[in-house]
């Protein structure tokens, strides 16, 4: 039995005329333990899809079943790591990890929950800033934060919606080893939204395209064959990335001017010209 | 005394850059940056603050000359030369039951404002002395079971300042324990939010006045047989029902328009709706929360004095009335002191709030 299970999703926006639908037919499972990423581009339905997963949204056909239940409103068995860190700007970090950790550890065990929420903040480096407020912190140790966050409830999956999009290259080759190093503890099973194919490659197992909405659906998956731990610069020269990578990116490609040539629409222009500029060839 | 310190308070306020920036110009430490910055920071406000006493001055000398020779044209038609010469030198030699009645000028105004304090004073002595002399008897009254003998003289002016700042702040605490929590219901629930829409929208346009009226009839009955004075209850309650509207508004906007980021996060981590509301609405919509209230707080000074006029409740706004009916020949200076005691105090109330506003958003403090 999958560990993740999505049958023929489809997802709608409006009524009537302004019915929209992003998200049509698609079929996703995920294995226990694997490590799977979707890539498209921005404005392609990802976050959407994100959150048909986690239970903020519900499918308007089809079903998410989740360890063979359906998935209905969130729960703390799938933790969350948004595109904008969505940190509470009025809590110390220590603060924003508590509330996660309050969740996952029930009343009881009340004691705990400090020494819980420093653990998670430790895990992510972030012991120096744990009274800080996130607006003291950079764009880097937020996204860090967040991610304790989502590891604190103690989550059986994670899911990640593009968590290090607004990052820096160096900050973010940084965060995705810690959080491979992180899922490599206890190998949760994760996925991973991004818009980077790279990024994509280096932490997956299993990369699959989103074809752009409106009527996103998923196109064929690409397996990563690479060995664990993936060494970034030795990647670079190695053939089977190199081929995989151009396969993705010819995909991608090769969508994106099919979308181009859809769009047939011509624009009438007006018939204007500046004044002058007409009278001089008069 | 309290109002004198009041003011130093409030000269400090705006004079404290103007000392520091004599203090660095006397010691040679002003560039032309500085220099100009000092003309824009002191000069000017100064410069504009004497023109317009200047051009009070010359537009009440104008409306005083307008008005002595109005008066001396009429003693002239009805009463003949001998009454309207009489009269001509009456005015002249300052003497006050001639004076015409009009715009009093500024060095009046600060007069005035000098016998407000004076009269305070004596009101302040005579309470003393009062107290001191019923201490004894009051002890046996006391003692007796019957109830202590208390001064009823008049009110100085200092007192009814106090008196309208306690009926503002119970006005202003009545608007902030309605409109808070009512706005946060309304703000939650789209259901309550249409139900209660027509009522916000038909009554915040309400004036003050019918506001009093409506608190009157109601309040009047209810106290009915109770010996207090209902003035106090009435002005309180038409102040706190005239401003809580701004803090209304806002509230339900700010608990209604949350970032819908905190809202995900509020529901991923799963937190039931106490918590949901206590953690997250609140502290996110803080800030919106806060401007209702400085807006309450200004129109709550702003509506008290129409109020208590109406009420006939002690305070600014019946002292305004009673120098208005009284036309002694000062009673229009004191008239102007007390507009701007009403500006002053309603201007350092507006910083109060910003103060408190500044000090609880959350971009500022570090944990609500």
């Amino acid at each position: 039995m999958a560990y993740l299970e999505l049958n023929n999703i489809c997802k709608t926006y409006g009524q009537g005329d302004n019915e929209s639908q992003v998200l049509s037919n698609i079929n996703l499972t995920i294995e226990e333990g694997e490590f799977v990423a979707i890539v498209g581009f921005t404005g392609s339905g990802k976050t959407t899809l994100v959150n048909l997963i986690n239970g903020l949204l519900e499918p308007t056909s089809g079903e998410v079943l989740f360890k063979g239940n359906p998935v209905s409103g969130t729960s703390h068995e799938r933790g969350v790591i948004f595109q904008n860190y969505s940190l509470l700007p009025w809590l110390t970090v220590e603060q924003n990890v508590l509330m996660a950790v309050k969740e996952a550890f029930p009343k009881r065990e009340k004691a705990i929950w400090k020494r819980k929420a420093a653990y998670y903040i430790e895990m992510v480096n972030l012991t120096p800033a744990t009274n800080k407020l996130p607006k003291e912190l950079s764009g880097g140790m937020r996204q860090r934060v967040a991610v304790a966050r989502a590891l604190a409830m103690k989550p059986d999956m994670i899911i990640m919606d593009e968590p290090l999009g607004a990052l820096d290259a160096l900050t973010r080759g940084n965060l995705q080893d810690q959080i491979l190093n992180i899922w490599g503890k206890d190998k949760r099973t994760a996925l991973l939204i991004t818009n980077d194919v790279d990024e994509g490659i280096y932490m997956a197992d299993r990369i699959i395209p989103l074809r752009p909405g409106p009527n996103a659906t998923l196109g064929p998956e690409f397996k990563i064959d690479l060995e664990r731990p993936r060494d970034k610069t030795e990647l670079n020269d190695n053939a089977s990335f190199k081929k995989t990578r151009n396969a993705i990116i010819e995909y991608l490609m090769d969508i994106g001017d099919e979308r181009k040539s859809e769009a047939k629409e011509q624009f009438i222009l007006p018939d204007l010209a500046p004044k002058d500029f007409v009278n001089q060839f008069r | 005394m309290k109002a004198s310190l009041t003011l130093n308070k409030v000269s400090n306020f705006l004079g404290l850059g103007l000392f520091r920036t004599l203090k660095d110009l006397f010691a040679n430490k002003l560039e032309k940056e500085d220099f100009k910055n000092f003309l824009r920071k002191t000069i000017v406000p100064l410069a504009s603050i004497l023109l317009f006493l200047g051009l009070w001055n010359i537009g009440a000398k104008a409306l005083y000359n307008t008005e002595a020779d109005f008066k001396i044209e009429k003693a002239l038609q009805n009463q003949g030369q001998a009454a309207a010469d009489a009269l001509q030198v009456c005015i002249a030699s300052g003497e006050s039951s001639c004076q015409p009645n009009t715009l009093p000028s500024p060095s009046q105004v600060w007069g005035s404002f000098q016998s407000l304090l004076r009269d305070h004073n004596i009101i302040n002595a005579d309470k003393a002395a009062f107290a001191e002399k019923t201490a004894a008897l009051n002890k046996t009254r006391i003692a007796e079971g019957k109830n202590a003998i208390v001064y009823t003289g008049r009110p100085s002016f200092v007192d009814q300042i106090f008196r309208s700042l306690k009926t503002v702040f119970a006005g202003f605490l009545l608007a902030l324990f309605i409109a808070v929590p009512l706005g946060i219901f309304i703000g939650l629930s789209p259901t309550l939010k249409s139900a209660f829409n027509w009522f916000i929208q038909i009554f915040k346009p309400v004036s003050p006045v019918v506001w009093y009226l409506l608190v009157f009839m109601i309040v009047k009955t209810v106290l009915i047989g109770s010996a207090d004075d209902s003035s106090f209850t009435i002005s309180f309650i038409s102040v706190g029902l005239c401003s809580m509207w701004a803090t209304l508004v806002n509230t339900a906007m700010g608990v209604s328009t949350v970032d819908k980021d905190y809202i995900n996060v509020a529901k991923v981590l799963k937190l039931g709706a106490f918590q949901k509301i206590f953690k997250v609405v609140l502290p996110s919509s803080l800030p919106l929360i806060f401007t209702g209230l400085k807006i309450t707080l200004s129109v709550a000074w702003m509506v008290l004095i129409a109020i208590e006029l109406l009420a006939q409740s002690p305070g600014l706004g019946l002292f305004v009335w009673e120098e208005f009916q009284n036309g002694a020949n000062d009673s229009n200076a004191k008239i102007i002191v007390a507009m701007f005691v009403i500006g002053i105090i309603g201007f350092l109330l507006d910083r109060l709030m910003l103060m408190i506003q500044n000090w609880v958003s959350f971009d500022k403090t570090d944990a609500i």
